[in-house]
């Protein structure tokens, strides 16, 4: 064989192996990282789901820094990846920057949020509000000090948001309870700062807290250990984590990242695109019951959450939005 | 403010002041004979990584501990050899062993344990429990002295009781020692140390090696000891910090103690007061937080008395020209 035809030869293997990864989808997780046992872990076992039930494939990155976004994306377009997921919110702007420069693949952001959404990108956004009411109406149920803990992650509106909905729910059930709410820190490192964490969660346990609720990524890892420690209830957020901790994790927010990553992956290149909410009548958020944590709940405390989550469904119990005029009712920040 | 807040938050400050102390601590020696090091970072993440792992396999905290110190000593080796055997720049050196350990471990972690660059969560002899001084809960009801000796100085893991021996250790060690006159007069002037017939090299890697061991056992405190297990960049800046801490203790051991003390404290502040409220006037949780570096650069900008570094710190020591 010539060196002429090794030539020819790999220039029509590599042009195969373009073909065949034209089709594939792509996935790019946020600064918390694949596994952080929460947000963007969701994202991952959905795209695992949808893979293992189609036998497709998908390819996927890991964000190490904010300036790697807007690289990725065009990277995985180039490659002629369709549809592009994003998790986070902090994906929006970069989405937006580059979806008008590729209109024929179909960016999916999840999280964020944009004034002007380009036609050929899907912002999914989920009603964290009604799923954290629900997790605060158990939190201040199985709160015997009156006293129950928020870690938020990085301090963001979107965490604001889940902190409004849980006091809220909370002040619900006993108008006159404490809630102890502290965010981690303002920069992405806020995201995987266990360290930290646990010494919030012990910070608001010696300030009488008996429930701590984590909105905090790879953080909340440390918040739920520390309440573990200490002896006291955690709640979990975005997967289901009840099984980190059995008897100490009261219950999870469930946030269906999960069911929304497998959804776009399944619908593919045809995926509707605008704006798509979800909320407790779509089942994208919730709280999680398991074998973990079933001894932890009572039937007046489920009562109670089912009971608010059928009227938020039905409307006739508005939980207010952080977004609405950027201010909480049930707690100042 | 009550009294039992105030024991809170400074009991927080003692957990967090140690891997500082014990990180400053480590610098001081490194420093003081002449090797700038940049690298605790990296040292305390390896070492934290690799306690986690092996205490995780075994099931012993003690194991984890020995790795830790291993990780750590390997890294503090290969600086030693760039930076005084191959007289390399000891600032790229350092720089190098931070990147290194910020990949390696997540990398290695996810080979290991396929968690995604952490490892399992600790528990029972795996971790460094808290332990209960003799009489703490017998003098708990004495007023005053019983809660500040139940609940501050009671109570804490034993790494914690070990980095507050090291200070008086290492001032003994560097002030009354044979080795401490040799090993301070080779970060000023190793010529001189030499011409007395003493090995420049051998003292220099000796003082690396301290430096290994004590960044190793920070690295354990924190995933051992601290938390259950080991993150990716876990250790979130805390070498950096305590880099900055021995400048403002310039060089010393006793002040490195209240250096930290003092970093601890604000980030226990910082942490049970998000934003502090001083009638009308409101300071922001990020101004508390980036304090230990404010502090720092008004430190080296020479308003509080002068610190001055080892003189011949960060020069690889070449015999003849």
């Amino acid at each position: 064989m010539t060196i002429f035809q090794k030539f020819l030869g790999a220039t029509a293997a590599l042009a195969l192996s373009a073909g065949a990864a034209l089709a594939d989808p792509a996935l790019i997780f946020d600064l918390g990282g694949k596994f952080d046992k929460s947000f963007n872990e969701a994202a991952f076992n959905g795209a695992e789901r949808w893979a293992k039930e189609t036998g497709g494939t998908y390819l996927d990155i890991e964000m190490q820094s904010e300036a790697q976004r807007e690289q990725a994306l065009r990277r995985f377009a180039e490659a002629g990846a369709n549809p592009i997921i994003t998790t986070g919110f902090a994906m929006a702007d970069p989405v937006a920057e580059v979806a008008p420069d590729y209109p024929e693949i179909t960016f999916v952001n999840i999280d964020g949020f944009l004034a002007e959404i380009p036609d050929n990108v899907l912002m999914i956004a989920f009603e964290e509000h009604q799923g954290s009411y629900l997790v605060g109406i158990l939190a201040a149920m199985a709160s015997k000090t009156g006293t129950v803990g928020f870690v938020g992650g990085m301090d963001v509106p979107l965490i604001r948001h889940f902190a409004c909905g849980y006091a809220q729910g909370a002040k619900s059930v006993n108008p006159d309870i404490k809630i102890v709410a502290n965010m981690t820190g303002t920069t992405p490192a806020a995201w995987n700062d266990p360290v930290k964490g646990g010494e919030l969660a012990k910070a608001q346990y010696s300030q009488g807290a008996d429930v701590i609720y984590a909105a905090a990524g790879g953080t909340g890892v440390g918040v739920l250990q520390a309440a573990a420690d200490e002896g006291i209830y955690s709640i979990g957020v975005d997967s289901n984590q009840n099984h980190l901790h059995p008897g100490s994790v009261l219950t999870s927010m469930l946030k269906r990242v999960d069911v929304a990553v497998y959804d776009v992956l399944k619908s593919g290149a045809d995926t509707q695109t605008g704006q798509m909410r979800l909320g407790l009548a779509e089942e994208g958020v919730g709280y999680a019951v398991d074998d973990n944590n079933a001894a932890l709940i009572t039937d007046e405390m489920k009562a109670a959450a089912e009971d608010a989550k059928a009227k938020i469904i039905a409307g006739e119990l508005n939980v207010v939005s952080y977004y609405e005029n950027d201010s909480c009712p049930a707690l100042s920040f | 403010m009550d009294f039992a807040t105030v024991l809170q938050v400074l009991d927080s400050t003692v957990r967090l002041a140690t891997p500082l102390l014990l990180a400053c601590l480590a610098g001081l020696f490194s420093e003081r004979s002449g090797i700038f090091d940049i690298g605790l970072e990296g040292k305390m993440l390896a070492a934290a990584f690799l306690s986690a792992a092996v205490a995780a396999v075994t099931g012993s905290v003690w194991w984890g501990l020995l790795a830790g110190i291993g990780a750590s000593m390997f890294l503090s080796v290969i600086h030693g050899l760039a930076s005084i055997t191959f007289r390399g720049n000891q600032l790229i050196s350092g720089v190098a062993i931070n990147f290194l350990a910020a990949g390696l471990t997540v990398v290695i972690a996810q080979d290991w344990f396929d968690q995604g660059g952490r490892t399992p969560s600790l528990g029972g002899d795996a971790r460094f429990g808290p332990i209960t001084l003799p009489l703490a809960d017998t003098l708990r009801d004495v007023p005053v002295f019983g809660p500040i000796y139940h609940d501050l100085i009671s109570g804490h893991t034993l790494l914690v009781y070990f980095a507050l021996a090291m200070v008086p250790l290492t001032w003994w060690l560097l002030y009354r020692t044979r080795f401490g006159l040799r090993l301070r007069a080779v970060g000023e002037n190793p010529a001189a140390v030499d011409t007395a017939g003493v090995s420049v090299i051998g003292l220099r890697f000796a003082a690396v090696a301290i430096c290994g061991v004590l960044c190793g056992i920070a690295g354990a405190y924190l995933a051992t000891a601290l938390q259950a297990g080991f993150v990716k960049d876990m250790t979130a800046g805390r070498g950096y910090i305590a880099l900055a801490a021995l400048i403002f203790a310039k060089w010393r051991p006793w002040y490195a103690l209240s250096a930290t003390l003092l970093f601890g404290f604000l980030q226990a502040v910082a942490l049970r007061y998000q934003n502090i409220d001083l009638g009308g006037f409101v300071v922001p949780v990020q101004f508390m937080d980036a304090l230990p570096y404010i502090l720092t650069v008004i430190i080296l900008a020479g308003f509080v008395g002068k610190a001055i570094p080892p003189r011949a710190g960060g020069e690889p020591y070449v015999k003849e020209r």
